[in-house]
């Protein structure tokens, strides 16, 4: 079933961590298998952020000296982060598998990605100017707390939460996506790909990397290719509904904008919520009201709709 | 069972079924057919009905509390016999005022979540704010009017009563309907009336594709624009009843257009896709 939500706020920034947590933990009962945000801070020109999981949080449990091995898999991210050039300003082990850096880099951000995710169960989760990309197993409240996210600073995010339906249950299969190798774009979905391994096929051929079985790592793929083609991200978002069959309803956020689409089924609910200052939408209309309790107008999008917000 | 108290529910599935006018002897030939009577009130309500006086009326604060509590607190009140009930800060809860089989002023301050007033059989209701999706679904009778919009699967297989919103509601209205009337303000989204049955659905604004799509019977009428029938739906003529009508529905709940309703189109069942034996299986037997 999966529940989605986003928020964008016009000309402001706020505290868009516990806003999306509020949202999402009213959508638990969509999906309460994993959980996962991703929130735009303060974008600083020439400093990436990169948020990279070293191993699975089931993995962590089962002792096999697996401490020992994400240790040695982060000593090595880093000594490649290094050989290539980037300096490492800022380092926060927020999890012990899961680690957060503050980057300055000139080179090839793409190369730089590949050559670190060729360390054994290594993922990168998030890589951008913006970007703060935090999924695990668990609800709202407990991967918030747990990444420290309440307090966030920032203009936009998306968020959702997972029933495994096609995937397994881990980190791997959980969203939002980052659209590798795409700097700063995030990908959120409800729904089911009918047409993913066409689909699949068909960007594997072009060059691009599949790190899950999950479909909706595809809508993350498939948004990167189109951007990387020069495409806006409101020809991505039409183009889709053309060429992806299924269900879906699905969020894209990059570093300055929030973006949805809906099939052409309009088989996956979104209620949305427009202010001039503040834009929120959800699967259902409780995850809004947890946000905003006074009386609002909401509506739903129709079938094929594709709509962009600018922050 | 909403409204079951404890005698009735200790009578057991044949006692019960037989209160509520079916039985299960064996059939004599003649009519399964009801014949209601207006006069008598049996029949008209159900036997645990709570006995409810519309003057006496109370709120209910949903603020804090889980969709059960605001139910089950629905249904005391109702036993103690208030008949009108202001439901506050529902705010988006699902499954809120579902399955009252009785008479009963229902009103929410607010916006309802999915599921929302579903398998009523009797109340009237009136919701200020919004509703998710299958909002009434497979109502008996009643009225429920929406302020604001409504989403997807509005009023799913509903089997009589009123059910209207005032705003704009998502897709797949009226969905396997069979009864009743759908009434709506605005526009609606895709597969409307898809699978109908019978039943009339009353759009003021537009409509979205495959409108009618596979339908049985029943009647669409569309104020605005229709982007595409859907398989087997078929415009037809709007004859004067069908405008008295509409005038008279529509002018009920305040939702009569200025400029009337002779710009309407009426879209019903082309019933190409109908593939029944006309003859029941008995007759065929003595035909054949």
């Amino acid at each position: 079933m999966c529940g989605i939500a986003g928020l964008i706020h016009r000309g402001k920034r706020s505290d868009v961590g516990s806003e999306m947590t509020a949202m999402l933990q009213a959508l638990k009962h969509r999906g309460p298998d994993s959980t996962g945000f991703a929130v735009y801070g303060e974008p600083v020109e020439g400093d990436y952020v990169l948020r990279l999981k070293a191993a699975e949080q089931e993995d962590m449990g089962k002792g096999r000296g697996i401490d020992k091995i994400v240790d040695e898999r982060i000593a090595e991210v880093e000594r490649r982060m290094e050989e290539r050039g980037a300096v490492i300003k800022l380092r926060d082990r927020v999890r012990p598998h899961a680690v957060r850096y503050v980057l300055s880099h000139d080179g090839d951000t793409e190369d730089l990605a590949k050559y670190i995710e060729e360390v054994d169960g290594t993922e990168i989760l998030s890589f951008g100017n913006g970007l703060e990309l935090i999924k695990d197993l668990g609800d709202a409240t407990r991967v918030a707390d747990e990444y420290k996210l309440q307090g966030f600073k920032g203009t936009h995010g998306i968020g959702h939460t997972r029933m495994a339906t096609e995937s397994d249950v881990d980190i791997r299969s959980a969203h939002p996506y980052w659209a590798f190798p795409y700097n700063d774009v995030s990908v959120v979905h409800n729904g089911q790909i009918t047409n993913y391994w066409n689909m699949r096929r068909e960007m594997e051929r072009r060059g691009h990397r599949f790190m899950s079985n999950c479909d909706s790592e595809l809508l993350a793929v498939y948004t990167a290719h189109n951007l990387a083609n020069g495409m806006t991200l409101e020809e991505s978002l039409r183009r889709s509904i053309d060429e992806i069959d299924g269900v879906f309803t699905y969020l894209v956020a990059t570093k300055d904008q929030l973006g949805m689409a809906k099939d052409t089924m309009a088989a996956k609910p979104l209620v949305l919520y427009e202010s001039d200052d503040l834009i929120a939408m959800a699967s259902e209309e409780v995850a809004i009201r947890a946000i905003l309790p006074h009386e609002i107008d909401t509506v739903d999008p129709y079938d094929e709709e594709v709509r962009v917000w600018q922050a | 069972m909403a409204g079951v108290n404890a005698q009735s529910r200790g009578d057991g599935q044949e006692q019960r079924a037989r209160d509520m006018g079916m039985t299960t002897e064996a059939l004599s030939g003649r009519t399964q057919q009801v014949f209601f009577e207006p006069s008598e009130e049996e029949r008209f309500t159900y036997p645990w009905a709570p006995e409810v006086d519309y003057n006496k009326r109370t709120e209910i604060d949903a603020d804090g509390l889980t969709t059960t509590e605001v139910n089950k607190r629905l249904r005391d009140l109702m036993a103690e016999g208030y008949g009108t009930v202001v439901i506050q800060n529902p705010r988006g809860k699902h499954g809120l005022g579902v399955g009252i089989l009785s008479r009963l002023n229902l009103i929410f301050e607010g916006s309802l979540g999915y599921f929302g007033v579903g398998l009523i059989d009797g109340p009237n209701v009136r919701i200020t704010g919004r509703v998710g999706w299958s909002c009434a679904e497979n109502m008996m009778a009643g009225t429920v009017v929406i302020e604001k919009n409504a989403g997807s699967t509005f009023g799913a297989a509903i089997r009589g009563g009123d059910l209207v919103c005032r705003g704009s509601v998502g897709s797949r209205t009226g969905i396997d309907m069979k009864g009743g009337t759908i009434i709506v303000g605005g526009d609606t989204g895709a597969l409307s009336g898809f699978m109908m049955q019978r039943g009339r659905m009353v759009v003021c604004g537009n409509a979205g594709k495959n409108l009618g799509d596979s339908m049985y019977d029943g009647t669409i009428y569309v104020g605005g624009e229709i982007r595409s029938l859907g398989v087997d739906a078929v415009e037809a003529e709007l004859t004067d009843l069908d405008k008295a009508w509409l005038t008279r529905k529509l002018r009920q709940y305040g939702l009569l257009p200025e400029q009337g309703v002779d710009h309407f189109t009426k879209v019903v069942a082309g019933k190409q896709l109908w593939n029944y034996d006309n003859l029941e299986p008995n007759e065929k037997k003595l035909i054949l």
